[in-house]
């Protein structure tokens, strides 16, 4: 038996081949395992682990179906996501990028679990720490990184940088913290409002689950129904100060009271995923809004000026990178459920690789915004307008 | 007693409202509306113009507005375009912004703009510098309004001018209306505007009749946000002001064209933009100025105008340094003859005219 699937598969692979199979890439010659997909494990169900649940009679169920089709694309943008932060870090530390900038890395399962689990029509917001979510909201790495380099290339042409970023659907990238939470629940009733079965999903950090705004959003939007998904992404410290010593009490999927809740585990894309599914849900029966708090982790330090390790310890992060990577999680469930190859993953890696390479030549030759341009962008709908300048005689223009 | 005349007086404005309303057929004439009425029409007739129009605030609705501006609207809309929210002003203030963003059209009302000190930071970093920072992607059209300034016994946590603090803002429109041909058009515009737009009025105003021409009814009178008006001509010192401030310069005029000063009054109508040409070609003329707010001294409406003039073509026509009327620089304090002794009247607008023509 065994010795017929050898021959058919050199049959395969030769036939492969020659039907130009033969994936070249820079550098080195890479052949696709001329595995066909019937090899591969078309799905497979996961368990995943239980989520505490506040107010709620269930949660999620406790296993969750992935499709190889699913796997690569969460794999792919999981990676994508990864690299475009290190790469921002690379150039922020060449002082090619400049300001703040908030790195994602680390908490990669969130922003893909809570797409994957969403409709494109949805809408999402969050805070500072954003690029993520610019990328699976639609932004390409190739715009988000000429935003953080300042040129006009930039999503928001370089006018609004790391914190400040823009897509359908998409409201930021907020800078001002906890201010986003009222933001998200006026999308909310702006959906409701208007009928159309969408909801929005509000994301904070632990820092800001303190916010008083946040509290009185919570009021209003379970007043009148709102369909918004609140999610604070808890990555244990808000800047540098550790859950402990900021919250009297850091069960944050509670601090809803009446809202109900679950705590989810922020580093497995599955959890996340099924627990968005399952709040969409309740959101769009009409129950009003729902509260997830997403336990996850930051590797980077809160920004590129804090090297992440006088408040915590380096031991740490090695910890959570060698026993909880969102990426490697996946990675592993794939291949030991025959689902993917070890050259298939490599390969999607060269390309991500590729991408970024890409978009980092990119963000770095193209030109800054022109200085016709600098009062641009104040009023929407207007006639031409007067802007004043540094002094008296300098007359500048104003175009919307 | 005082509880009676105001539901008479209420009362005779609605029969007034009805007899309007009956005879659309033909063009109305001129008729007497009060500031409250004019703001109420406008509310009214852009939320049944435009199904996106809303309007949220505290006692917006069942209560028919803490100043009776939204009266009979929530009878007439209903709970989803007229929001009561709780008092929580950061919240509600964020989520008008946010259904702004996503494609509505809302009124967010402060109850005073006192109030909006806790909300400024969704007013400012939240809808003003949104389609800068987007570069044009996100829109945030929305009306922020409710009374500023002065009112009467209210005391110091209550009667702050806000016109300077917003009017300081790239990204916003702020305008202060003063008669209610003013609040009518100002606020339609201010509701069509794509833009966000802090609309300042006035509770001492509210409750003034003005005759409104026949034009200033239709349902599309707008009056261009970033223009001023010339409410009295004159040849010998212009004035320029805002909001209830206006009367006071009408009625000093008044009494100074007895003695033969005749004073140009200018009122703004917009805080920003402003309009700074309209002021220049009356300095020109006049080659005296003089500012009259309400509000304090310090980086004021009167401090902008007078560096404007500095730094444009009107010094030169100049005769006298041009100078400002202004509430005194002092919190505002609570029984009547301080109160009365903090804000401007009519008697420092003489005065001031009569040093600066060295009369």
């Amino acid at each position: 038996m065994r010795k017929m699937l050898t021959i058919i598969s050199n049959v395969l692979r030769g036939s492969a081949s020659r039907n130009g199979a033969e994936l070249v890439s820079e550098g080195a010659r890479l052949v696709v395992s001329a595995r066909t997909y019937a090899d591969f494990t078309p799905q497979a169900s996961f368990d995943i682990k239980n989520c505490d649940v506040h107010k709620l009679e269930e949660g999620p169920p406790l296993q969750a179906v992935l499709t190889r089709e699913e796997g690569l694309q969460y794999y792919r943008t999981m990676q994508t996501i990864r690299r475009m932060e290190l790469k921002a870090d690379q150039l922020y530390k060449q002082k090619i990028i400049r300001g703040f900038c908030h790195l994602y890395d680390g908490q990669e399962a969130c922003a893909v679990g809570i797409e994957a689990g969403i409709k494109r029509s949805d809408h999402l917001i969050t805070a500072y720490r954003a690029h993520g979510y610019t990328y699976t909201r639609g932004g390409t790495v190739r715009e988000i990184m000429a935003e953080l380099t300042g040129r006009r290339g930039g999503i928001a042409k370089g006018k609004g940088g790391s914190m400040h970023m823009y897509t359908k659907h998409f409201y930021g990238g907020n800078g001002i913290v906890g201010a986003q939470v009222p933001l998200g629940a006026g999308v909310a009733l702006a959906c409701k409002y208007l009928g159309k079965n969408e909801l929005c999903v509000c994301l904070y950090g632990d820092g800001a689950a303190n916010q008083g705004q946040i509290f009185e959003t919570y009021n209003m939007a379970s007043l009148w129904k709102l369909p918004c998904i609140f999610i604070c992404e808890n990555n244990q410290y808000g800047m540098g100060t550790s859950v402990e010593r900021a919250a009297a009490s850091t069960d944050y999927y509670k601090r809803g009271d009446f809202i109900p809740g679950l705590r989810v585990d922020g580093m497995d894309v599955l959890c996340v995923r099924e627990a968005t599914k399952f709040a969409a849900e309740h959101c769009k029966s009409g129950k009003g809004p729902i509260l997830m708090e997403l336990l996850t982790y930051r590797y980077h330090g809160h920004s590129m000026s804090d090297p992440g390790v006088s408040y915590r310890t380096r031991e740490e992060i090695q910890e959570v990178r060698s026993k909880s990577d969102p990426i490697t999680l996946l990675k592993d469930r794939m291949l030991s459920n025959n689902m993917v190859s070890v050259e298939e993953l490599k390969e999607i890696d060269v390309e991500v690789r590729k991408e970024i390479e890409d978009a980092a030549q990119f963000a770095t030759t193209d030109p800054e915004p022109p200085l016709e341009e600098l009062c641009n962008h104040i009023f929407y709908n207007e006639p031409p307008m007067k802007v004043r300048g540094i002094s008296p005689w300098i007359k500048l223009k104003s175009v919307s | 007693m005082a509880s009676l005349r105001l539901l008479l007086r209420s009362g005779k404005n609605a029969v007034a409202a009805v007899l309007r309303r009956e005879f659309h057929g033909t063009p109305p004439a001129a008729v007497q509306v009060t500031v409250r009425d004019a703001l109420n029409q406008a509310l009214d007739e852009e939320m049944e113009r435009d199904e996106r129009v809303f309007l949220l605030g505290e006692e917006v609705a069942q209560y028919d507005g803490a100043y009776k501006v939204s009266r009979g609207l929530w009878k007439k809309y209903g709970d989803k375009r007229i929001m009561d929210t709780p008092i929580t002003e950061m919240g509600f203030a964020g989520i008008a912004v946010g259904a702004a963003m996503a494609g509505l059209r809302p009124i967010c009302e402060f109850m005073t703009f006192n109030f909006s000190m806790q909300a400024i930071d969704q007013v400012i970093n939240s809808a003003a510098k949104t389609y800068y920072m987007s570069a044009g992607l996100q829109p945030v059209p929305i009306v922020f309004r409710g009374p500023n300034g002065a009112s009467a016994g209210v005391a110091a946590q209550h009667s702050q001018c806000f016109a300077a603090w917003y009017g300081h803002c790239p990204g916003l429109k702020v305008v202060s209306p003063w008669n209610a041909e003013d609040a009518r058009g100002l606020l339609k515009s201010a509701i069509r505007d794509d833009n966000p737009v802090v609309f300042l009025e006035n509770e001492l105003m509210y409750g003034v009749p003005f005759e409104m021409s026949e034009e200033s009814q239709s349902k599309d009178f707008l009056i261009p946000i970033g223009k001023a008006k010339i409410e009295r001509q004159g040849s010998h010192v212009t004035l320029v002001s805002h909001s209830r401030m206006v009367s006071l310069c009408l009625d000093a005029a008044v009494v100074l064209a007895k003695e033969g000063i005749e004073c140009e009054v200018i009122n703004l109508r917009s805080i920003r933009p402003m309009d700074t040409e309209a002021i220049e070609t009356s300095v020109m003329k006049t080659n005296h100025l003089i500012t009259v707010e309400g509000g304090w001294p310090h980086f004021g409406v009167g401090a902008e105008i007078l560096a404007e003039i500095m730094e444009g073509p009107a010094f030169n026509f100049l005769d006298a340094p041009a100078v400002r009327v202004t509430g005194v620089d002092i919190p505002m304090p609570y029984a009547k003859i301080l109160e009365d002794n903090s804000v401007p009247q009519i008697k420092d607008i003489i005065y001031t005219v009569k040093k600066t023509l060295n009369v």
